[in-house]
């Protein structure tokens, strides 16, 4: 299948990039494409312009900058999964990596990509969420920061203006007895997720929640910060009794459909299911294990 | 509709061409070049089989345009063999039986080779890994991952 025609620039910096996106009507940023392009084979979408960052110098790097761990928007999802600093500190983040699509697409897909498409099936948002990550935005007005609980406003829709173009994502720096996880049930490798949870904590020196962020993918329009879930938990015991009790906290906030991958119940199931083991391994992993 | 002129380096040999924005690295590759080797699976972004390498990297070409491979070095399966000899990726298929219909394995090759250029000693689950985002409807994989170990063993060898 071949898309529908389209006129392509291909700037070589983020404010010819910008006033590319001002300039054209019906204007779409080109990532990594690994979700855009088939997207345009199927006539699912058809811009009348693609705006191609890959030649945008400075969008990819992994690195720790003023309490924050700063990703570019350009940055390959395998460039994530195969990071040092990313695998020794920030587990939720490498769990992710290493489950989005497969290996092939990781080494086009981008991190940038995957936030801004919107689609509640992508693994970086629930991740993020769980995070309190902060996404930021460049446009002709200059740059603005946008907290990631607004970043997602429904199916394919994010916070971005159309004039917009995400450069950066955010998470704060790994803290000591701070841990993550993500787990993903998939039908097969590549398959967009018919569940998955991803889940970091912080514990104090007695081994309670100092801090809990919960996010659910693919169980509703946009990707879910399990709210009650991570409240209930915050000042008590990492128990298990704690734990499945939020499991089911986070079960409610679904909002799954039924669909090829399963129903409505188990979807729910499943997500408190893999709430309670990746709650587990992140207390784990919080406590050095 | 834009046209744009391009120059990429396909198994070193470089290819000047006037392209449409729309037109697919692997439809380039396999209608305007005649370079067949390359093959077209699911046209889904899933199976793999269209996989080349780009600038050394194993990616799905019908899901990048041949605009974006400007002055980028593409090799595909037609490059693997040099001077009539097979590269011991391919031998190891062969040797090892990798292939039943054969339609995957242009793909698998160009994966595993890619593969085998960074990690010269993979683990049996590292080339599980490596090769998931390929299909193979015949083989039940079990051969595929023999042909890859064939060929670490060949390479490591020297030859």
């Amino acid at each position: 299948m071949i898309p529908p025609s389209f006129d392509y620039v291909a700037p070589k910096t983020l404010s010819e990039a910008v006033a590319a996106l001002g300039q054209h009507e019906n204007a779409k940023i080109l990532a990594g494409g690994q979700s855009l392009i088939p997207l345009m084979r199927f006539r699912l979408a058809s811009p009348a312009v693609l705006i191609d960052l890959n030649r945008v110098e400075g969008l990819s790097y992994i690195d720790e900058k003023n309490g924050w761990l700063r990703i570019g928007s350009m940055t390959r999802e395998s460039a994530v999964e195969h990071s040092e600093l990313v695998s020794e500190k920030y587990s939720l983040l490498a769990d992710t990596a290493k489950v989005i699509s497969d290996p092939i697409v990781r080494n086009f897909g981008t991190v940038g990509g995957n936030l801004a498409n919107g689609d509640p099936g992508n693994d970086h948002p629930a991740t993020m969420l769980a995070y309190g990550a902060e996404v930021v935005a460049v446009g002709p007005n200059g740059e603005r920061v946008i907290p990631i609980t607004s970043f997602f406003r429904g199916l394919y829709e994010s916070d971005l203006a159309p004039n917009e173009i995400l450069t950066e994502v955010r998470i704060p720096a790994s803290k000591p007895r701070s841990g993550g996880a993500y787990l993903k049930l998939e039908r097969k490798v590549g398959d967009f997720a018919t569940a998955a949870v991803a889940a970091q904590v912080e514990l104090d020196n007695q081994g309670n929640f100092t801090s809990v962020g919960i996010g659910l993918t693919n169980v509703g329009l946009t990707a879910i910060k399990a709210t009650e879930a991570e409240n209930f938990l915050k000042g008590k015991a990492a128990s298990d009794e704690n734990i499945r009790q939020a499991a089911k906290l986070a079960a409610e906030a679904a909002q799954p459909i039924a669909d090829v991958r399963g129903s409505e119940d188990y979807k729910r199931s499943l997500v408190k299911t893999y709430t309670i083991r990746a709650l587990r391994m992140a207390v784990q992993r919080a406590k050095g294990g | 509709m834009s046209t744009h002129h391009i120059s990429v380096t396909i198994n070193g040999k470089t290819h000047q061409a006037d392209v449409e924005s729309r037109l697919l690295l692997v439809h380039f590759l396999r209608e305007n070049l005649n370079m067949t080797g390359t093959h077209i699976g699911c046209d889904t972004t899933s199976c793999g089989a269209c996989t080349v390498q780009l600038n050394g990297k194993p990616v799905k070409s019908c899901t990048v345009l041949a605009v974006q491979a400007d002055g980028m070095e593409v090799k595909t399966i037609e490059g693997l063999a040099q001077n009539g000899k097979l590269h011991p990726i391919q031998e190891g298929f062969h040797e090892q039986h990798g292939l039943q219909c054969g339609f995957c394995s242009p793909g698998m090759m160009m994966t595993s080779s890619a593969l085998l250029e960074q990690k010269p000693h993979p683990s049996e689950d590292e080339i599980r890994h490596a090769i998931s985002g390929n299909l193979c409807r015949c083989t039940g994989y079990m051969n595929i991952v023999k042909a890859v170990q064939y060929a670490a063993d060949k390479m490591a060898e020297g030859g």
